[in-house]
């Protein structure tokens, strides 16, 4: 009989069955995700999700009897029922209490298992990326990464190979018969015995001692572990050319924006922070927000403060510009931009901000999203004032967002990768 | 100890062997030996070597979500098995098993980390006396599985189907993976077959010497020969040499993924491994699934005598004695039909409610008894009798012989007859004089998985003209198959068949054809 602990043993074994399945019901899951994004608190957006889904594509078919035809069974718990009896079936799908506990008869009704955090924004952020991100930033500043590279025999002490080191100098130690304790204990012992023992040859005893001096003498000189055997771990660090990208987010946060609209907006830009910090860590993110005054603010502040007033929104296209002057030279940095609006804006204001966004704008940047919250009932001011835009420049896109479920087909939408758009 | 067992007589003499909760390894390796005097010296069971693993519970979901197996090849259905598991288990609404055992040589029991010293006592006894006697001794697991290869066999499986998808992509696996489950229940042959071909290997080989001996004797001269109109007798001629074809096929055949990784004309050979190792995994479960209640029951005796005689010799406490008969008393409930927690009989209910009555006839028979079970009532030999029961018999057969009157009163039982055009069932059997044997056949039948599953067999395969596969399927009282569930397994076949696939339901008593599907593989 044997008593084995496996509790030790490597875990999530079932790793790969798990893949597969979420392969095998990705777009089930996908749907079940978008429609999740809509019940959930901006805050709760970058945690695992609860999924719910229908078994349906995930139901595995046999060869089963259906209902028809006629059968007879045996239940336990008789209390009242003789012989001739009749006992009214059970409604269909109640259960089916009655004894229709037929091994072959299970339904599966809606699955539920949880997402983690990664699985979800996996799925969630597939096939997305930032469009035209071409500018590589040809000057000096490229990030060094340290790649391993061999071993070399000095460095600095954290960086001590233990097990090289102490390979070579176990080979070390046998090559010159260096003693180990063991070996000079024995040949004390020896000497001692015989130092006791009257009866011993003399001439014996002179040999015995000079062994354990040599000995000692030899483990004195050979050194346990020599400088000759350090070994270090080498580095050396590669510079990689990164790509510089920043992303500005512009929110209109006048009184015009209700809450509900605001919140949407917040959704938006929640959605592509996530997205963006996922997916490029290099990204840098700019929050602007503006009422008839526009100023850059922490993420912070961008998400959860609340500020109203009038609506000036070249305000932001000007407050954009300063920013990108003063930090993110076009030449060096890949320029994105979203914006989202109610569409109200103050009327003498439109021609100034057209042109703002039509020569000094969009000429900077890859890639301009405009985002419409709101019933689009009719075409609002902006609306109508960007759209001829569209045309002059390839890389400005305009979307509308009214519930909350649109934010995701939206958002896929604008940053799906070609071959899948 | 020893001087414990010797007192057999005065009961309640010995030293416990553990007290509390808590255990070690040692503690393990002390109830294991303890449990094993009692059940090689008092029980005389006949076991395989004992392995006991001690897992975790995330373990333990991971081993039930891939069929009970240690080694599993990998496939979504698992996953998706686990995900289930795993919620309902995190929500506290399933509680997981405490053990669970393996049919092979040595015995593998998984036992939990968080059982109690109790619980792990009463799980060695179940599964590693219980379960390991049953595996070793019933003719169904002697004649179908082989307990010495199955880890070897799994873990060539897992190998195999992780090699496939590196060369041929997890998508073409899984297609066939899936196919092949779809049919899984159809891929049981229920009586032994010679063994002609086994691997495919070796079909490929047979199909290379036989295409190489008839280009050595093609001759080119035959085909200027004219040829003679077909008369009469050469059409007949024909259609022998047809239904020779045939019987090469081993037609009718109830198969059918055997019949598909023998016959299928489309599929590599990778793909008939894989056909093949579902097939042999879906043989090796057949014995569980036809020997389910007994097997349960077997080990429940098991744990349930063991227990009672360490606490009788006092080598477990009287708490630990309270504690297993509660884990014994809700593994054996059996809620009524109208109680809301039912599902179905307890196969550890009956099966334990059977066992313990087969002991009692034997021991203190009633007049009754003695009319019914002239054989063994009064024999005095419990656990002979019960033996040669574990032995020969399976579910079904075991009640048609063993289920008494008094079980059938203690557990209620009645039979209900069903029409699924009428409103209301039948009461056709009560637990009374007239009702017994009626109950009785009844509840034997529902054990009957060759009763339960539907009949389904390959009846032609024309494989020199439109190459179409033609099932039947014979229809019993009327139940045809499901039709949703039923066109799209029909999918999954035609897929491995790679041409027209034909089902017809056939009524048993007519053979009258109550309907046709039909599938077509997707290009």
């Amino acid at each position: 009989m044997h008593i084995i602990d496996r509790r030790l043993n490597p875990k999530a074994k079932s790793l790969g069955n798990r893949q597969r399945f979420i392969r095998r019901a990705r777009d089930e899951i996908r749907n079940a995700v978008s429609e999740a994004l809509k019940k959930r608190k901006i805050s709760e957006v970058e945690s695992g999700e609860k999924i719910r889904i229908r078994a349906k594509s995930l139901n595995e078919p046999s060869f089963r009897l259906g209902k028809d035809g006629s059968r007879d069974f045996v239940l336990p718990g008789n209390k009242e029922f003789v012989v001739g009896d009749t006992i009214p079936k059970p409604p269909e799908g109640g259960g089916g209490g009655g004894g229709r506990g037929a091994p072959d008869g299970h339904g599966e009704d809606d699955f539920v298992f949880t997402l983690s955090k990664d699985e979800f924004l996996d799925l969630f952020f597939e096939d997305l990326k930032l469009p035209n991100l071409i500018k590589v930033k040809l000057k000096d500043v490229r990030s060094p990464t340290p790649i391993r590279a061999g071993y070399t025999t000095d460095g600095s002490p954290s960086k001590l190979n233990r097990v090289r080191t102490m390979r070579n100098s176990v080979a070390r130690r046998i090559a010159l018969r260096r003693p180990s304790n063991e070996e000079i204990r024995a040949a004390e012992e020896a000497l001692a015995a015989a130092e006791a023992d009257p009866a011993f040859d003399p001439s014996e005893l002179v040999l015995l001692r000079e062994r354990l001096n040599r000995l000692n003498h030899l483990r004195k000189t050979v050194a346990f572990i020599d400088p000759f055997d350090l070994k270090y771990n080498r580095f050396e660090r590669l510079p990689k050319p990164i790509t510089q990208a920043v992303m500005f987010c512009l929110m209109d946060t006048s009184a015009s924006m209700t809450q509900s609209l605001k919140d949407l907006a917040k959704r938006f830009f929640m959605l592509l922070h996530i997205f963006l910090t996922r997916h490029y860590r290099e990204v840098d993110v700019v929050f602007i927000r503006h009422t008839s005054v526009a100023s850059e603010v922490d993420e912070d502040t961008f998400f959860r403060s609340t500020e109203t007033g009038g609506t000036v929104i070249s305000s932001a296209f000007e407050e954009m510009r300063k920013v990108v002057k003063e930090r993110y030279p076009s030449d060096e940095w890949n320029i994105y931009a979203a914006q989202a609006s109610d569409g109200a804006n103050d009327l003498g204001d439109m021609a100034r901000c057209i042109d703002m966004l039509d020569e000094v704008i969009l000429p900077v940047c890859q890639y301009f999203a405009y985002i419409e919250v709101g019933t689009h009932i009719s075409e609002s001011i902006i609306w109508t004032g960007f759209s001829p835009l569209t045309n002059s420049h390839k890389h400005f896109a305009m979307r509308h967002v009214s519930s909350p479920g649109d934010i995701y087909p939206v958002f896929h939408d604008l940053f799906s990768t070609p071959e899948r758009a | 100890m020893d001087t414990a067992i010797k007192k057999i007589k005065k009961p309640r003499k010995g030293k416990p062997i553990f007290e509390g909760a808590e255990w070690n390894f040692d503690t393990l390796k002390t109830v294991f030996d303890e449990v094993e005097k009692i059940g090689l010296r008092d029980l005389k069971l006949d076991v395989y070597p004992n392995q006991i693993e001690v897992i975790t519970a995330e373990q333990m979901l991971d081993a039930y979500t891939s069929t009970g197996m240690p080694l599993m090849y990998r496939h979504w259905s698992f996953g998706k098995q686990f995900a289930q598991e795993s919620m309902s288990y995190r929500r506290g609404m399933r509680s997981l098993a405490y053990e669970l055992v393996i049919n092979s040589n040595p015995c593998i029991s998984y036992v939990m980390e968080e059982n109690s010293a109790t619980m792990q006592t009463l799980v060695i006894a179940h599964a590693a006396f219980g379960h390991n006697h049953f595996f070793k001794n019933n003719y169904l697991f002697k004649q179908w599985t082989n307990a010495d290869t199955i880890l070897d066999y799994l873990a060539f499986a897992k190998d195999y189907v992780k090699e496939c998808e590196e060369k041929h992509g997890v998508e073409d696996v899984e297609i066939i993976l899936d196919a092949a489950h779809a049919l899984m229940r159809q891929g049981i042959s229920r009586h032994p077959k010679t063994p002609v071909s086994s691997k495919p290997a070796h079909i490929a080989k047979r199909k290379k010497s036989r295409k190489l001996h008839e280009e050595a004797t093609f001759d080119d001269i035959y085909r200027t020969v004219p040829r003679a109109p077909i008369t009469a007798g050469a059409a007949e001629a024909l259609a022998a040499f047809a239904a020779a074809e045939e019987e090469g096929l081993g037609l009718p055949e109830e198969n059918v993924l055997y019949f598909l990784e023998k016959h299928a004309p489309r599929l590599k050979d990778w793909q008939r491994e894989l056909i093949r190792i579902v097939r042999i995994l879906a043989q090796y479960f057949y014995p569980q699934r036809q020997t389910k209640m007994m097997n349960e029951g077997c080990a429940t005796f098991v744990h349930y005598e063991i227990m009672n005689t360490l606490f009788d010799r006092g080598l477990i406490t009287e708490g630990s004695m309270l504690e297993a008969l509660h884990l014994h008393s809700s593994v054996v409930m059996q809620p009524g039909f109208d109680d809301q927690r039912y599902g179905g009989i307890n196969p550890y209910a009956l099966g334990f409610a059977m066992m313990r009555d087969i002991k009692r006839i034997c021991e203190e028979p009633t007049a009754e008894d003695k009319d019914w079970f002239p054989d063994f009532a009064g024999n005095g030999d419990a656990m002979g009798t019960l033996k040669s029961a574990w032995a020969d018999y399976r579910d079904e057969s075991f009640i048609l012989q063993f289920l008494s009157p008094t079980v059938i009163r203690d557990m209620r039982f009645f039979a209900l007859h069903d029409e699924s055009d009428e409103p209301e069932v039948e009461v056709t059997a009560i637990h009374n004089e007239m009702g017994y044997r009626d109950v009785r056949r009844r509840l034997a039948r529902f054990y009957d998985a060759s009763v339960q599953d539907p009949d389904i067999r390959i009846t032609d395969a024309d494989l020199s003209g439109t190459r179409r596969l033609t099932l039947t399927h014979t229809v019993r009282d009327g139940r045809l198959l499901s039709k949703q569930e039923c066109d799209r397994t029909l999918q999954h076949l035609a897929q491995l068949w790679g041409h027209r696939v034909k089902l017809l339901e056939v009524d048993a008593g007519t053979g009258k054809t109550l309907r046709e599907l039909e599938a077509l593989p997707l290009p």
